[in-house]
This record gives C-alpha cells, structure tokens and sequence, in this order.
C-alpha cells in the first residue's frame, strides 16, 4: 500500500507541476525572445505568461470579428464573358463564320448561326482553352451550345472563395494588423469567409481596404479628348476593338479634370503583372501618387510594346476609369505611376490593394461585430467574481457537509481547474464569454463526481463495512456511474464539435478537456488522498471524517 | 454525519401521472405562449425574442457620459429613420462595488433594404447587402448630443486608435511615431482607465505619453462626445438563419447519439428512450418558458440548451445506473420497485449535487454581467427542470418502454393467445409492475443469465 501510494504520489505531482509549467512558462513569446530565469521565477514575468499562454476570444479581449460572403457566383460571370471573348478572338482567327457569341447565361455560350461543318472545329477550338469535363457540347440546327457543368461550377466558386481568401489575407498582413485569424466558415457551398483582428477597434478603414477591388491596366489611347460621351461615341464609330472610358484626374489645385478617351480594349499590361505598387509623395505640390514597378514577364511586354508606339499615347486605366494619359517618349520597361493627388492614408491603400492582386468576386460583409477592450476586461471581471463566488459557495458547502472529506473536495476541483486551464492552453483553445460560463458549471459537474463518491462511502459505512473497505467499496461502485456519465457527455460533445460551428465548438472542447481533467482529479487524485488519510491511521482506523 | 435525508422511501413512482400531467401542462404553456404570439398578427411579437444573433439586426453598447434617458436616445433613433416601435432600448445594471456604468443596450431591427433583382433568389439578393448599417445609425444619433461648438472637430471617445493616429498628424502636427505613441496611450487610458469614455478633454493632456505641447491644437481641434459604442454586433438575416438551422441539427444529432450510447451501454433502448425523452422535455419546457417571458435567445442560449441537455443527461445516468446496480442483487423484485429505491437511494446527491450546481448559477445571476443574463436564466430554468425530469420523467418512461417490451416477448415465448390474457388483464401499461428485467440488461449488470439462454434456445 505505502510503495503504491508513493507512485500514487509522484504521478499527480508530475501531471499538478507539468500543468502549472504549461500555463505559467514562458511558451508563447516572440520570436528571437531570449529567456532567461527570470521567465521561470519572477512573479509579474510569470502572470504576464499566463496572459500570453491562455488564448482569450474577441469578446473578452476586444477587437473585430467580421464574416464575408464571396459573391461566388460572379466568378462564373466573368469566366463566361472571358471565354466567350476568347471564342470570339480565335474564331475570328482561323475565318470560322457565325453570326453572334453570346453569354445566354453565366455558364452557358451560345454561338450562333454557324455552318454545321464547322461544328466540330468550333467544339476544338473552345476546348483549347475550356476544361472538356467542365463543359457539356451541344448543337441544334445551325449553333452550338456550351453549358458549364455542375461539378465544375461548384469548382469555380470554391475555388473563387479560396483566392479571395489568400487576396484577404495578403492585404490584412501588410496592413499591418496582429495576430488576425482568416479562414473559410461554414460548409463549403456557403462561400464565407471569417476574418477576426485582435484589437482592431473602428474596422471601418480595414472594410473598406478588403472590399475594395483595383484592376489596374494600361492600355494603348487615342490621344484625342472628347468632352462627352456621345461626341467620343462618333468618333469610336463602332469599332470592335476599342471602346470609350471615363476621364478623371485630380489636379494639384484640387479640381478635377474630366472627359473622355478612346482606348484600346485589350490591356498591354495588367494587374497580374505587377511586382510592386507604392504611395509616394508628389515631389510638387501637396498630396502623394503610386508608384508602380513590374515582373519580368510584364517588363518585357511592356519594353516592348512602349519600343515600337514611341509618339503614341497610353491610358492608366484603374477599374475602368483612366487615370492618367501621356505621350511613350521612349522605351519604359518596368515602372509607372498613377496620379491623382491622393491623400497618404489613400495612396498607401491603393498600392496595397494594387499588390495583392484584384479579387475574383465581390464580398460582403454579413456579420460583423466589434468589442471595445473596455468591455471586454468588464466580462473577464464579472466572469472571476462569479467564478470565485461559485467555487466559494461550493466549497464551504463541502467542508461544513463532508468536514475534513471536504477538503478532499476542495483540493481535486482546484486541481481540475489548473489541468482544464492548462489543457486549453495545450490545445490552443479560445476562452471566450460562454467558455468562462463552461468553466463555472464545470465546477458544478466536478463536484458531482465526489459527492457521489462520498454519498457512497457513507452508504457502505452505514451498512457496517469497516472505514478502508467502505472507502474502497465506495469508489469503485461509484467509478462506474462516473464512467458512464462522462463518457455519454463527452459523446455528445463530439457531435457538437463535428456538427457544430463557432462557439459551439469552442464549448465542446472546453467541456472535454474539463471532463477528463474531473476524471483524473475525483476518481485518481480524491482517491489518493483518501490512502494517504487511512495510510496514517494504519489499519486501525475506525472513523473517517466524511 | 450531517445528512439531509435518513433512509429516504418516498413513493417517487406512485404519482408520475400527476407529474406527467404536470410536464404536458407546462409544454402546452409553452406552445399556447409560441403559436398566440406567431399567430396575433401584430408585427412586434414573435414566438421567440430572438437575439441578432438569430434574428439579424444590430446590438450596440453605448455609454453615456452621465445616467442616460432611454427616451431622448429612442427620439434621436427615430429621426434616423427608425421605426420607433421597433427599437429596443435596455439600461445595463450597475455592477456590486463598481461605480456607475451609465450603459445602454440598443438593439435595432435589420435594416438593410432587401432588392431582389430579376432572377435572383432572396437569400441571395440578402447576401449582397452589408449587415453593419445599424451602427452607422447609432452613431449618427449619438452625434446629435454633442453640442454644436463641436462641429467639425474629432471626437476622442469614437475615434479609432488608427484614425486618432492620422488626425494626430495631420491636426497635431506630431511626427508618425510620437502620434502613434500618443494614440495608444490616449486609448489605453480611455478604455482600460476609464472604462471606455472620457469625461474632459483636459484629462487627456494629463496622460503620461502625450507630448505637451499638443495641448493648444487638442482644445482647438478635438473633444471628448457625450457618449460612445463600446460594443457592436451586427448581423444579416441569412446568418441569423444558417446559425438557427445548425443550433437545431446539432442539437438533434446529440441527442440521437445519446440515445444510441446509453442504449448500448445498458443492453436496453427503454433506458435510452427514457434518457432522451427527458432531455427533450427539459429543452422544449426551457424554451416555452423563455418565450413566455420572452427572454433573448442568442447563441450563448444555445450553449446554456446544450449544457443542460448534458446536466439532465448525467443526473438521469447516475439514477439508471443505480437501477443496474440493483438488478444484480434483487433480481426478483420487479423493475417499477427497483427503480423507486434507486430514485431514494440517489436523492441525496441528486439535491446536493443540483442545489450546489443551482447556487453557482445564482451567483452567475448576480455578478455574471449582462451578457451572460440570458445564459444564466437559461440555465436557471433548466437545472429545476432537468432534476425534476431525471426524477419524473425519465424513469416512468423507461417503465413504459420496458414493460411494452416485456409483453411482446412474452407473446413470443408463451404464445399469442395468453399474452391477449394478460394484456386484457392490466391494461394500463404505465402502471404495471411487470418485471422489465432483460436477460441483455442482467448480462451488462454482469448476472449470469444461462437458464434464459436455455429458454430462448428453446423456442
């Protein structure tokens, strides 16, 4: 019995200093952070560990919690469009005849009026640059249909909701905010994404900087400006290939300069082929502009293109509007600007917006919800007052009902709450609002599990069993109505953390980790105590203070 | 030994109809308070006070400078556009040894103006719309407070560290770095010290890390609003509805696990059964319950639902596992007895056990905040109630199931035409005291069960 107590022992005081080094070590620090002894030992180094090794959620911490919807469907809109330009291009190319490519819908191409003996080139042609098990073929009389399965149109809006993703994550890094959270939410076909920022109190400039979408292009211009769109309309007269913009350019005394030009509807260059886009501070005057530099790929076309249109002009285009027109003086291979006489705040955003690329739909925000830190330290107050009124009143319950078994009590459900504390911090999970309320029902439920071994030792001893076969009697009969109820809740609570979003999951862990910690400190630890109590008495021991 | 019960042999079975009468009654109070409020016509009653997080809208914190009138605020709301009616306003208590918090809960209706174009369907024409336009409301009201000497200048309670940094700039004439210090360290005081609004301007000349002489332009160029949101949620109804239908599955799914364990784990569905109908009892009188008091239900709800679901659960499990206990021994007696002494023998850990999970809900009543009120409440109701049902309900369920079971077997073993007999002799099931013990439960109770065996080989 002594040697068993003695490992009894040692396994509770491993686990008890391996949980308290979890929760007070200096664990999650920055990088490049050298420790030293006194990350281990001093009291104020230590508290502050615990701040950093316990992850609070944004309602007890303060910050924002924002869930995007990624309007996925137009995604499929635009790659419509895209490939019924492509069709229109490379038909045109090799002289295949048809009266009209249409987007009938998003992910259906109708071309029109086509001799059937050039069906079967068409069908080849579009499938140079279509997936063929993406597209179902058809033909009716003169055209062909091509309508985008099912399959892969689920595929676009996935795949349109993971790059908006990475483009948000992208813009949230470089803007600088700590520690953001972005993931995908919900099931797959909801297209949201969850994007939470540690204390980021007034999100309003970070909405913006997100939603924002900058396709920047450059493309060739007609050096003529029109005042209105009709006069630029005449003189277009209908060319395919060209179309007219919008003029607006801020001058450096403020007012703006607007009109319209003819330019070209292919791009030289785009957004994709930017390597680096910047706010920079107008050398005259006040205000900044962007400053923009490009990849390789992009360089050479463009060095190339600028080569031979020496004389002509070209057109800044930033979604769809022209920014900026000059005459190719010579040869540009790699840099450019937009200008416009913008503020710092929004020269820095465009270039961020410009660096991260454009995204591939629109998003919305669908929730949003913002905690000042004030309120938040509110709770984390209201949160421990109640806790510790809670814990008290149990306490007090136990000692002056079990006595000194009471203590017993006591010692295991401050034990379950350092092993439930510490397994959070092991697993990362998030304390948030509800979670505290867990821990307090926790103590609840912990304190469940001894009185019902108490209940049962005073059971055996009114039956006349004598104290160290009562207690034993005691435990293992109530170790099986332990068993039982915590593995049916730790079932369910799997369920809710496979079916269950949000904080319902961040419940369900709490709940288990606490769960198992009750295990250990009611049945192993409470049980311990009790040898060691009976160990001192020696055999002899008649009474037992329960 | 203190003990609250001495050999406790109260007749807990005896009066199950009464008490299930008594559940029927409450679930139909509940169901009567749920269809006469979908069923009124009126606008502002719903089955449910649903909370944004279901219901979509707006809930803001606000705090005033001194003890808000809740009426002034709604008339500002109303010159927004607000429908009055509409518009929730709740003071937030004080907390014990706290001064004041001069706090209101401002809850709006959605807002967003929902245009379906052709073609498009209604969750998605929602879909495109912001959620967040309640709270540009909320601080266009507050707005109004604040004096007209005010106009034009930066109010140092709303503002954001991030755009406190760029008028520090811009109207301060400070350098990046001192402006982004001197932010910080005005918010810093604004929330952690004064717990989210600053009285006086004069105050923040006084914060250690604000440079001196920014003194001039602060008085020139900024001051401290009447009031400020120290809280937001906004949400869409399309998130409200995705957030309920999963509240639900995952609720029915539990419970259908549980079922399906405890079935196992006690070789017998009547005990799953029995378990499950008293959880689902305690959810549907909780929420009848709430929907007569119309208290909000919001996600935390939800996880106080779940919670007790498990509590219920786990006090029925310790009196069924006593029934198990006791088949081993007293084979004989009939389950209806057994399952009496279990209740008994358990009632004193089931009183301590739930008046000491009880009290610590009580405490989070009182010190628990706002937040958590509808959470405590929530489980308020539900710790009386799923004591109560672990008792009343669970057990004479089980009963039911059981002795239904045991008849059908017997009309296997003894044949069809006496087991009519014996139907025809007692037949209200509920009250027969038949013996339910399975050979599958004797065998989990670990009771040899051979001559059984023989028998069923037998026939």
């Amino acid at each position: 019995m002594n040697k068993n107590l003695r490992t009894r022992g040692i396994i509770i005081a491993i686990v008890t200093i391996g949980c308290l080094v979890i929760l007070f070590g200096p664990w999650n620090k920055p990088k490049g952070y050298a420790k030293g002894a006194s990350d281990f030992f001093s009291p104020a180094k230590l508290k502050q560990n615990l701040g950093e090794n316990i992850r609070l959620g944004l309602d007890l911490k303060g910050g924002t919690h924002l869930v995007m919807q990624v309007q996925a469907d137009e995604a499929i809109t635009a790659m419509t469009n895209n490939n019924v330009q492509k069709g229109k291009d490379d038909l045109k190319k090799d002289g295949i005849q048809y009266s009209d490519i249409k987007a009938a819908a998003p992910g259906l191409i109708v071309v029109e009026n086509a001799n059937p003996a050039d069906h079967d080139k068409i069908r080849e042609k579009f499938f140079t640059f279509m997936p063929e098990d993406g597209w179902d073929y058809s033909t009716s009389d003169n055209s062909v249909t091509f309508r985008l399965t099912n399959r892969y149109a689920n595929q676009i809006r996935k795949d349109a909701t993971e790059q908006a993703k990475t483009i948000i994550e992208q813009r949230i890094n470089q803007f600088g905010v700590a520690e953001p959270t972005v993931q995908l939410r919900g099931r797959e076909e909801d297209h949201q994404i969850l994007l939470q920022m540690p204390g980021v109190d007034n999100p309003e400039r970070v909405k913006e900087l997100l939603k924002t979408d900058a396709r920047l292009e450059i493309r060739a211009a007609n050096g003529q400006r029109f005042a209105t769109v009709e006069e630029a309309n005449v003189s277009l007269a209908g060319d395919a290939n060209k179309e007219v913009l919008p003029y607006k350019e801020k001058q450096a005394d403020g007012t703006l300069d607007t009109g319209f030009y003819i330019v070209d509807k292919l791009p030289v260059i785009d957004g994709g082929d930017l390597r680096e886009a910047r706010g920079v501070p107008n050398q005259q005057g006040f205000g900044f502009y962007v400053a923009f530099s490009l990849k390789p790929g992009g360089s050479e076309k463009f060095g190339a293109w600028t080569e031979s249109n020496i004389g002509n002009y070209l057109a800044v285009v930033l979604n769809n509007e022209i920014r900026s027109v000059a005459v190719v003086r010579n040869k540009i291979t790699d840099s450019g600007q937009i200008e416009g006489n913008f503020t710092q705040q929004q020269a820095e955003d465009l270039g961020l917006v410009l660096r991260s690329g454009a995204l591939p739909a629109k998003v919305t925000y669908i929730e949003e919800r913002t905690v000042g830190p004030s309120l938040g330290a509110d709770s984390i107050r209201q949160g421990i007052v109640a806790s510790i009124v809670g814990l008290g009143i149990v306490v007090l319950f136990m000692l002056f009902y079990y006595k000194l078994s009471g203590v017993n009590a006591f010692v295991a459900l401050v034990l379950n709450l350092v092993i439930l504390l510490a397994g959070m911090a092991l697993f990362g999970a998030t304390l948030t609002l509800p979670g505290i309320a867990g821990v307090i029902l926790l103590i609840g439920m912990a304190v469940d599990s001894n009185v019902l071994i108490f209940e049962r030792i005073r059971e055996e001893l009114h039956a006349g069993k004598i104290v160290s076969s009562a207690v034993d009697t005691g435990f293992n009969k109530a170790l099986v109505t332990i068993i039982d109820t915590h593995v049916t809740t730790i079932v369910s609570s799997a369920f809710l953390y496979i079916f269950g979003t949000g904080p319902v999951r961040g419940f369900a862990v709490t709940l288990t980790i606490g769960l198992l910690a009750n295990l250990f400190t009611a049945v192993y630890v409470s049980r311990t105590m009790f040898f060691w109590v009976l160990s001192r008495g020696g055999r002899k021991s008649e009474t037992l203070s329960i | 030994m203190i003990e609250i019960f001495k050999n406790a042999n109260y007749d807990f079975l005896g009066k199950k109809k009464i008490f299930i009468g008594l559940s029927w009654l409450l679930i139909l109070a509940g169901l009567v308070s749920v269809f006469y409020r979908a069923l009124d016509g009126k606008d502002h009653t719903s089955p449910f006070n649903l909370g944004v997080d279901f219901a979509g809208g707006t809930l803001a914190t606000v705090k005033f400078k001194s003890a808000p009138n809740p009426s002034v605020l709604r008339q500002a709301l109303e010159k927004q556009g607000i429908e009055g009616p509409k518009i929730i306003i709740q003071p937030v208590t004080d907390e014990i040894g706290q001064a004041p918090k001069n706090e209101i809960l401002v809850r709006l209706p959605n807002l967003v103006q929902v245009e379906r174009q052709q073609g498009q369907s209604e969750t998605a024409a929602k879909a495109l719309s912001d959620a967040d336009i309640g709270k540009q409301k909320i601080l266009a009201a507050l707005a109004t407070f604040n004096d007209a000497s005010t106009q034009g200048k930066v109010d140092i309670n709303t503002i954001g560290s991030d755009n406190l940094k760029s008028e520090l700039i811009g109207k301060a004439n400070l350098d990046p770095q001192s402006a982004e210090e001197a932010a910080r360290a005005i918010i810093d005081y604004r929330e952690i010290t004064r717990s989210g609004l600053i009285a006086d301007l004069s105050e923040v000349k006084n914060i250690n890390g604000v440079p001196p002489q920014i003194g001039e332009s602060l008085d020139k160029e900024f001051f401290a609003g009447f009031a400020a949101v120290k809280s937001a949620e906004a949400v869409s109804p399309q998130v409200g509805a995705d957030l309920r239908n999963s509240a639900i599955v995952v609720t029915l799914v539990s419970c259908i696990a549980m079922l399906v364990f405890v079935a196992f784990r006690f070789k017998s569905w009547g005990f799953g059964i029995g378990a499950v109908i008293a959880v689902v009892h305690d959810v549907l009188v909780t929420l009848g319950i709430f929907s007569i008091m119309q208290w909000e239900i919001n996600l935390t709800v939800v996880a106080a639902l779940l919670t007790l679901v498990g509590y219920s659960m786990n006090d029925t499990i310790v009196i069924f596992d006593r029934v198990r206990e006791m088949m081993k021994t007293k084979r004989r007696e009939g389950l209806e007895k057994l399952a009496n002494d279990a209740l008994n023998q358990t009632l004193s850990r089931t009183i301590i056990t739930s008046g000491l999970t009880f009290l610590t809900v009580c405490a989070m009543l009182v010190f628990g905040g706002e937040v958590l009120r509808s959470f405590s409440w929530c489980l308020f109701i539900g710790i009386l109630i799923g004591t109560y049902s672990s008792m009343y309900i669970a057990s004479p369920f089980m009963l039911w199931w059981e002795n239904w079971r045991s008849k059908k077997r017997a009309e296997k073993v003894i044949g069809p035409s006496r087991a009519t007999n014996s139907t025809s002799g007692s037949s209200d099931s509920l009250t027969t005291s038949s013996a339910g013990v399975t050979p599958e439960m004797l065998a989990a109770a670990g009771v040899s069960t051979s001559p059984r065996k023989l028998r069923r080989k037998g026939k």
